[in-house]
Parts: structure tokens; sequence; C-alpha cells
């Protein structure tokens, strides 16, 4: 029984299983994030401040755990018979992970050598359009995009930032064909109104790449981490959207041949 | 030679042939229920749309019982119990719930859910259980097993150690079948509906005739005894079917009678042994050969089939014990294990899934979720997918099912296996065990470090050495303690387990149910672990972090201070799994250089059923940081609250155990809220079969699977009435919710329910 301790490297090291990255915690079984079950990581560290966020101790940049791309996919690959058997696989979300980019390049470079079907879940928010995305890209077989509103304005009042960098990543992918999902957290009075759904309809339409969009409803569960942070939780007093409002933003994304699922 | 031939059977020319359109083979010749079967199943790869509803008979029926059933569960005890008549195959006349409703008859007395009394076992057991309802208990019965007619439990008494007292009062070993029926034994029932009585007794009397060596020891006349008691338990199991107008010295000639035949050798034995756990053992997919038969020949519709399984299925629901409050505490509730494994795929890879085994599923739906009978399903990565999604669905829909691995246990048990109980397997009519309750391994650490000194109750049970003096735990000196203390404590165990099954032999023989097997069976000594997860933790604690014990007055450890982090079993981590190998493995090695009584082969599980609540009342604080008093997990689960990294994590870690140290079992109990699950129902289902499918791959052993919501179970603390049928399963079976203490309740809802947000 001896414990194996693998010194950590910054991102520039040669060796690419031995990135590192900022991990905040690991969930073996998820099964909302993508197709089949998924090891789902969260990466520790967003910009965005999204006021319905459910993951609020994913925010900051610093915490988390520092840990080498190759032990975690020897960690995964263990989990290789659960994901064969449901058509699963790894999804890395967060947090944001596009803001480290060196790492979950390697990373997934690493799964799909070992077969193993990856998803990538982002609002989009790259900063640099280089080789290293391209790559991470290369490697990625399914992007989940989560984007908020397509209206710039109500975008920053939900989320405290601009959705140009967004709306570009979803145009990059796009254009790369990559398969992806778009996520539309479904929010009472800011994201459950007809005029959002147009909005977002008429820009991913002419994306071949769409499979379909989620609308997920808003739900209460993240709010005890706002608190545990000492926050105010911001949508205090907002109910989850009913059933009628998710059928009606449902079908107009249909009026545009839009797959949407709830 | 018979092999291609059509059966028949030899019944006299006025009655139907019983083995009409049945394939031939050596099932004809000798005893083997496992050749016809193979002869003659059709396997099933299908769906369940042809299942049928309840029909209105059976909807009446059940209605009855249920009122009965909450009646009894109002009374909190019994709703009524014998206090004159010694149970026995034939002790009471026929019994109904209501004649005219039933297709299936027999109750165990003359009334629905009466009680009957087996003193056999223990004179002691049944006045403690008069005196805790306020009866009254005939004077002469009393008289009968304390003057003249000795028990197991005083046999047993009178033979043990002053050192297994102590083990025993300290609770290091517990929950000894050393008062009541050891259970673990399941008749081949089958083999009545087969064959029918009068063709079992001449087998009986031509084993005893050839069992004659020239020198007679202490083996042979046992047997040859024995063999006698089973040729009259057979000869009762006639009179008692008589009783209720059926002659089953003869096969049975229709579905109706080979379950009803099955059922009566099964009544049998519930009359004569109130065994901690009684298995109906695998009778699903041998029921559906007379089922097709019937259904083919259009003697029967597919309503008229479930009816049958569904009034069996009332049936198996209403097998009662009496037992004392204590013993109902410790088990929540009335457990009686009428484990009936389902499904499972055959030596030549053919799928032993047939239509009746989707049928017995679907009594679940038909009377709602139960405990009783505890279907188990025997997982194949190669089972019909068809037959995966409809086990998944069921779980999600009642939470009433287990899963063991076939692929697993097959190569040992070849494809007529059941399981007793929750997780032990046996090969049926072959092979039956002695069973062992547990040893606490938590307890015989802390024996290590207090050298023997019990930490609960003061007393030197172990063998006495230095109180381990270091400031800080050393890793190597703490298991090479611990190794020495479970050497000892595996001695007691396997002393006191000789002891009592010698005991039980003697003075509580299982005759109805030894009659159903061959004359030679395989026995194995099914000793168990509980508090394996604490332990692993707590080496690990010692190992990777820093552990400074704290000493009271006397000197003696009763805490712990734990500085830094430690890895916890649970989280596929190695460092810590591979502890709890190495303990399971050890223990095993400990317990094999004992010699056993009928040498039979020494096994373990790692199953607690719901005793680990009381387990951890009995045990001090723990190296792990739990403190005194806290529960155990239950088997071989994690910890609460200690795997971090979700659902398939602890499920490795759990597959990591070794089945080959473990052969009777390793238990794991899941609670999932049905939103972990996936998104909508379809997902669910694919996501809970691809995770058995991953688990069983893995080599994983056994899985219990809860799908519930922790607001359903709080609701029903506040409000049992409404949730009469909730079920959920514990350990290797299933427990009505609302009949769990409350603390026992506190402890399914603390522990991790995998829901991640």
């Amino acid at each position: 029984m001896t414990q194996l301790i693998y010194p950590f490297k910054d991102a520039v090291s040669v060796d690419p299983l031995q990135v590192s990255g900022n991990v905040h915690s690991v969930d073996s079984f998820g099964t909302v994030d993508g197709p089949g079950t998924r090891y789902v990581v969260f990466l520790q560290g967003c910009l965005f401040r999204c006021k319905y966020c459910h993951n609020r101790d994913t925010w900051d940049l610093d915490g988390g755990q520092k840990k080498v791309a190759g032990d975690l996919v020897k960690e995964i690959v263990a989990y290789k018979p659960f994901m064969e058997a449901s058509n699963g696989g790894v999804t890395v979300t967060g947090g944001e992970p596009l803001l480290q980019v060196p790492f979950v390049k390697a990373l997934f470079t690493a799964l799909k050598e070992e077969n193993i079907h990856t998803c990538l879940d982002t609002n989009g928010y790259a900063t640099k359009y280089n080789q290293e995305l391209d790559e991470l890209l290369a490697h990625t077989d399914l992007v989940l995009l989560d984007l908020k509103q397509v209206d710039d304005k109500r975008h920053k009042a939900l989320t405290g930032v601009s959705n140009k960098r967004t709306l570009k990543f979803a145009q990059y992918v796009a254009e790369k064909g990559i398969p992806a999902w778009i996520r539309l957290v479904v929010v009472p009075g800011y994201t459950d109104d007809e005029k959002t759904a147009r909005q977002m309809a008429k820009f991913i339409q002419p994306m071949s790449n769409v499979e379909k969009v989620e609308l997920l409803p808003y739900h209460e569960l993240g709010k005890h981490k706002w608190e545990a942070f000492g926050d105010r939780y911001p949508l205090a007093g907002v109910e989850p959207p009913s059933k009628e409002t998710l059928l009606k933003l449902q079908a107009i994304f249909s009026e545009y041949h839009i797959k949407a699922t709830f | 030679m018979y092999k291609d031939d059509l059966a028949t059977a030899n019944v006299g020319s006025d009655m139907p042939d019983p083995w009409q359109g049945f394939n031939g083979g050596d099932w004809q010749t000798a005893v083997n229920v496992r050749d016809f079967i193979q002869k003659n199943y059709t396997p099933y790869e299908g769906d369940d749309s042809f299942l049928a509803d309840p029909t209105e008979r059976t909807q009446k029926l059940w209605e009855k019982v249920l009122e009965l059933m909450q009646q009894e569960n109002a009374k909190g005890g019994p709703l009524d119990f014998d206090t004159e008549v010694v149970s026995g195959i034939t002790s009471h006349p026929a019994g109904y719930i209501d004649k005219d409703l039933e297709v299936i008859v027999g109750l165990q007395t003359e009334k629905p859910l009466k009680r009957a009394i087996m003193p056999n076992g223990g004179i002691r057991m049944v006045e403690a259980s008069c005196q805790a309802y306020d009866r009254e208990l005939s004077p002469q019965v009393s008289e009968i097993f304390t003057k003249y007619r000795k028990t197991h439990n005083q046999g047993v008494f009178d033979a043990y150690t002053p050192e297994i007292l102590k083990c025993r009062k300290a609770g290091i070993i517990t929950g000894l079948p050393d008062a009541y029926g050891r259970g673990r034994i399941i008749g081949d029932y089958r083999r009545i509906a087969l064959y029918g009585v009068d063709r079992l007794i001449e087998d009986k009397q031509q084993q005893k005739a050839d069992l004659n060596p020239d020198f007679f020891d202490e083996d042979v006349i046992r047997l040859r005894e024995e063999l006698s008691d089973q040729v009259r338990a057979l000869q009762e199991m006639k009179e008692m079917a008589q009783s209720y107008g059926f002659d089953i010295s003869r096969p049975a000639v229709t579905a109706r009678e080979a379950i009803q035949w099955t059922y009566f050798a099964y009544l049998a034995a519930v009359k004569s042994q109130n065994g901690a756990a009684m298995s109906i053992g695998r009778i699903s997919s041998f029921l559906d050969i007379y089922i097709k038969r019937d259904l083919e020949s259009g003697a029967l519709t597919e309503s008229e089939a479930q009816e049958m399984m569904d009034d069996l299925v009332v049936k198996l629901r209403m097998v009662r014990f009496l037992r004392t409050p204590e013993y109902d505490q410790l088990f929540s509730g009335d457990p009686t294990w009428v484990t009936e494994v389902i499904g499972g795929m055959g030596e030549d890879g053919r799928t032993l899934v047939t239509k009746s085994s989707f049928r017995i599923l679907n009594t679940l739906y038909n009377l709602g979720p139960a405990p009783e009978p505890n279907l188990t399903v025997l997982w194949s990565e190669q089972l019909p997918k068809s037959f995966k999604d409809f086990c998944s669905k069921v779980s999600i829909d009642t939470s009433s099912i287990q899963y063991e691995s076939d692929d697993l246990m097959r190569p040992k048990f070849g494809d007529d296996y059941g399981i007793a109980c929750c997780v032990s397997a046996m090969r049926i009519g072959k092979q039956m065990q002695f069973f062992g309750a547990r040893c606490n391994l938590a307890k015989t650490m802390l024996y290590s470090i207090n050298g023997g000194m019990d930490e609960k109750i003061g007393l030197q049970v172990g063998p006495k050495m230095d109180v381990m003096a270091d400031e800080y735990l050393d890793f190597d000196k703490v298991w090479e303690r611990f190794d020495h203390y479970m050497d000892w404590v595996a001695n007691q165990y396997v002393k006191s387990l000789n002891v009592i099954h010698y005991m039980h032999d003697r003075y509580s023989y299982e005759t109805a149910l030894m009659a159903l097997h061959d004359r030679d069976v395989y026995r194995t000594m099914a000793c168990g672990i509980a508090g394996l997860s604490i332990v692993a933790d707590s080496l690990a604690a010692i190992k990777y972090a820093k552990v400074k014990p704290v000493r009271n007055d006397e000197g003696f450890v009763v805490d712990y201070q734990i500085e830094g982090d430690f890895p916890k079993f649970g989280n596929n981590d190695d460092r810590v799994d591979q502890i709890a190998v190495d303990v399971v493995h050890r223990f095993m090695e400990h317990v094999r250089k004992n010699p056993t009584y009928r040498k039979s082969v020494p096994t373990q599980s790692i199953l607690t059923i719901t005793s680990n609540v009381v387990y951890g009342k009995k045990t001090g604080t723990t190296p792990d940081g739990r403190k005194a008093g806290e529960p155990f997990a239950p088997g071989a689960n994690p910890m609460h609250g200690r795997d971090e990294k979700g659902a398939l994590a602890s499920l490795l870690s759990v597959s990591k155990l070794p089945y080959n140290d473990a052969e009777d079992g390793i238990s794991y109990t899941m609670s999932l809220v049905p939103a972990g699950l996936g998104k909508d129902k379809t997902a669910q289902v694919t996501n809970l079969s691809a995770m058995l499918d991953g688990y069983f791959k893995a080599a994983g052993h056994h899985v219990n699977v809860n799908v519930l919501n922790k607001e359903t179970l709080m609701d029903a603390m506040e409000h049992p009435e409404q949730y009469p049928q909730l079920t959920i399963r514990v350990s290797g079976y299933a427990v009505n919710f609302v009949k769990l203490t409350r603390e026992q309740q506190m402890d399914v809802i603390s522990r991790t329910f995998h829901a991640r947000m």
C-alpha cells in the first residue's frame, strides 16, 4: 500500500498528462448533463455572476483542488463500464471550463484516446481563439452551450457580463460543425418571455450543428450555497416556471424547426 | 435414453397424465428439478405488454388482507397467537382468509395472521413473547419443554464456555441463532409439484436403505435418523394438504395445482420452523412451464395466470412468526425473508427469464409494493434488455427489488441456486448453510487498542494485553494487534457456531425442509462481519492522518483526535479500499483455521441487516471520527456522508471486496432520488439499468436499490397511516418503512441520498 505522489506542475509542462487544473469537485453519476450517465468534473472559477447560479461555490478563481489531467483520467477510466452501458461519458462543467482551456484540452485528448465521449458544458466565455482552443474543440464530442439571453442588455442584467463572447463562441462551434445542445435556463421575469425565445430561435436557426435546445426550468436548490457564502440570494421569491410557460417556449422554438425539450 | 421422449408419469388411468406434453430427461428417473426446467422451460425476451391487471377477485381478497394487516400494525404486535398448540405441519385445521375468494389456499394456523408457537428452538423465546404481549402460555406446554423435552436453546447454553458468554454479552459476537430457529435453509418446494409426495417418500426410503455401511459412526446414525424424520414430515404434508381437500401424493396436473403443491410444501416449512429467514427459492420459471402448458391448451387465460401468481404472493406476504419485541426491533418489523430469485442465465447461455419472471414482479403493481416476498433479480450482462429495463422500472416505482450478480454466482453455484435470506447463494435442494450472524470487527479493532478490555461495558472480554501507549497510533502496530484479536475472536466465533448447529440439528432439526433436499447436502458455515467501513476508515485515518488516542482515568482509550485528512471508503480510492479488502481476506483466513461442525465449509458475509443501528449503540468511539453509539453503515456500505464522489464511486469501492473471501454475500444498499437518476422516466430506466450493468461488470455482488424522495420518508414518519405499503430496502431485504423504530427511520433518512444539485 504505497501512496503515489505526483509533483504538481504548471500548464506549460511538456507532458500533457501533467497539466494541472483547478477542480471544485467530481460526481461519478451525473445524469442531467449530456447523454447517458456521466462522470462530471466541476471546475473551479467563473466570471459570470448569474443570479440563479446553483453552483455559487464554484465562482472564485482560487480555491478548489489542484489535479493533474493524468490522475483524473486514471480515475475516470474506472467508470468506463457504466459509460458504455448507458452511452454516457465525461462532462466538464463548472465553474467555467473555458477559463482552463489547457487543462480541459489535455483531459479531453487523453479521454478520446480511451474512446470516452467528451462533453463541454460552457457559457462560451472563450478569451483566446488559438490553437489550444482548436485542439480542445477537436476532442470535444458535444458542446452544451448555456445561452442565457441573446439581448445583451438583458444578458448583462442577468449575469453581470456581456454576451458578446458567448455569441461569438456559438458561431465558432457552429462553423466547426461540433454537435451542440443549447441550454436555456427559464427564469420567470428574465428569460421566460416570447421575445427571449424568438431572438434565440432566430440566432440558432442557421446553425446545423445544434441538435436541440434544452429548456432548464429555474429551481431554488442552489440557494443554500449563496447563504453559506453570506450572500443575499438575488432571486429570492422567484418561483420556478409553470409547465404552460415551458410548453409555450417549446412551441415557439418549433416554429423555427428547432427541437426544444424540458 | 429418455432425452427426447415425451414424459409420462404413472399415476393410474383415471387421472390425466401430469407430465403430458413435457420433454423427458434424467428428471424422470431421478429427483432432478433442474433437469426438468432445462428440458422444458421457454425463455422470454419480450417486454411487459402481455401482463394482466389484478382481477376484481384479487382486489377484494387483498383488501381483506390489507385490513387485517392494518389492524396488526395498529396493535403494534401480533394480531393474535396460539398459546396452546405447538405448531407442526398438521397441528392446525385448515385456515382461510375467505374461502370463496381464494385461488391458492393454506395458512399457518386456522386464522389469517394468527401466529403459532414453535418451542423447539427455545421455550424461553415463546414465554418471553407471551409475556410481552400479555398472554399466558399453556402451563402444559411450558412444562413439556422445560421438564421433558429439551430445546435447542438449552442445549446451546449447556455447552457454551464462560468466554463465549462474555463475547455474547459485550456484543463482539451478536445475533447468534442460539435462542431461535437458524433458518437459511431452502427446501426444494418444487419437488412436490413435479413428483408428488409418494415418489419422494420412496426416494427417501431408498436413500436410507442405501446408507448401510459396514461400520456405523455418528454421521451414519444421525443421517439414518434424519431420513426417517424426513419421511414422517413428507407423510404429514400429505395429511395437511388433505385437510384442504387436495391429494398431493401425486404430481400436480395443472398450473393451479403446481402452484398449490409448491405452496403447500413451503407452508409445511413455515408451520414447523420459526427460522430467521425462510426463502422460497427459485419457483417462478419452474411454474412458468405449467402455466404455459395450460395457456396453450386453452385451460387458462393470462388474467387467470396472473391471478394465481397474485394469490400466491398474497399468501407469502402473510407468513408470520411469533417473536419478541426486541427481536422485531433489531430486524425492523417482522422480516421472514421469503426470498424468491428471478431471472439469471442458464449454463447453456439461454436466459432463465420467463413470462412468469414478469408475472411475479407484476404482483408489485397488482398488489402494491411490499417487503415480502423478498424479490431478488439475478442480474447478468446477458439478460434480455427488455427484462433489465422492466426491473429498473419496477425498482423506480416500488423500491422493492434487490439485485445480485448471476455472473459472479453462476460459476460457483450453477444455474439452479436460490438466495437464503438476503445474499447467501446455495444450490437448491443440494446445499444448506449453518447461519452464523456476525462478528463486530469495529469492536474487535477497539479491543486491539485497549488490550481486550470492552470499551462499553468495562469487562475484560478478550485476552489481556497492554493498552497501546503511543502518543499517536502507529498503523503497523495497530494492524498487528488487530490481526491477533481477529484470530482470537474468529476462534471464539466458530466455537460458538459449532455448538449452536450441533444443538440445532439435535433439538430443532428442519425435517420438512431437509425432506426436500438430496441425501448428502453440502454445508457451509456462514460467518459474517459488521463494521467493515468503520474499520477501513479508522485504519486509513491511522495511516494517512495522525490519530491521537485520548485515555480515561483508568488508562483506557475512549476517544481519538484526528489531525489531517484521510481517504475514506466509498470514493473508489485504492489507498483505503485496499485496506477493506485486506481486512475481509484476513478475517476469512482466521475463520478458515478452525475446524467446523459436520465438516461444513466456512464462508462469510458482509451484511448487517438493520442491526447496524444496534451494533453502533454497543460500540465505543472509533478512530475514524465516529462517536460512541452512532450507527454503523449497513452491510458493506461506506459510512454515511463520507462518499463524496457520487453513487458510482461508492459502488466501485464496494465492488472491490473479494467475493471469494465473502462467498456468503456482500450487501450494499443505495438510495437515489428519482430526479438524480435522470430527467424523465425513460432516462431513469436506462440509467438505472446502466448502473446495474456497470456495477456487476465491475464484480459487484449485491445491491438494494431505493428510489425515493427524502421528503416522502419524512412525511411518512409524521403520517404513517397514509403510507401503509411504503417499502424501503435495507441491507439485503425490504421493510415497511412505517414499521421501523423512529431511530431506524432517522438512520435511513440520514444515510446518503445520492442526489447532486
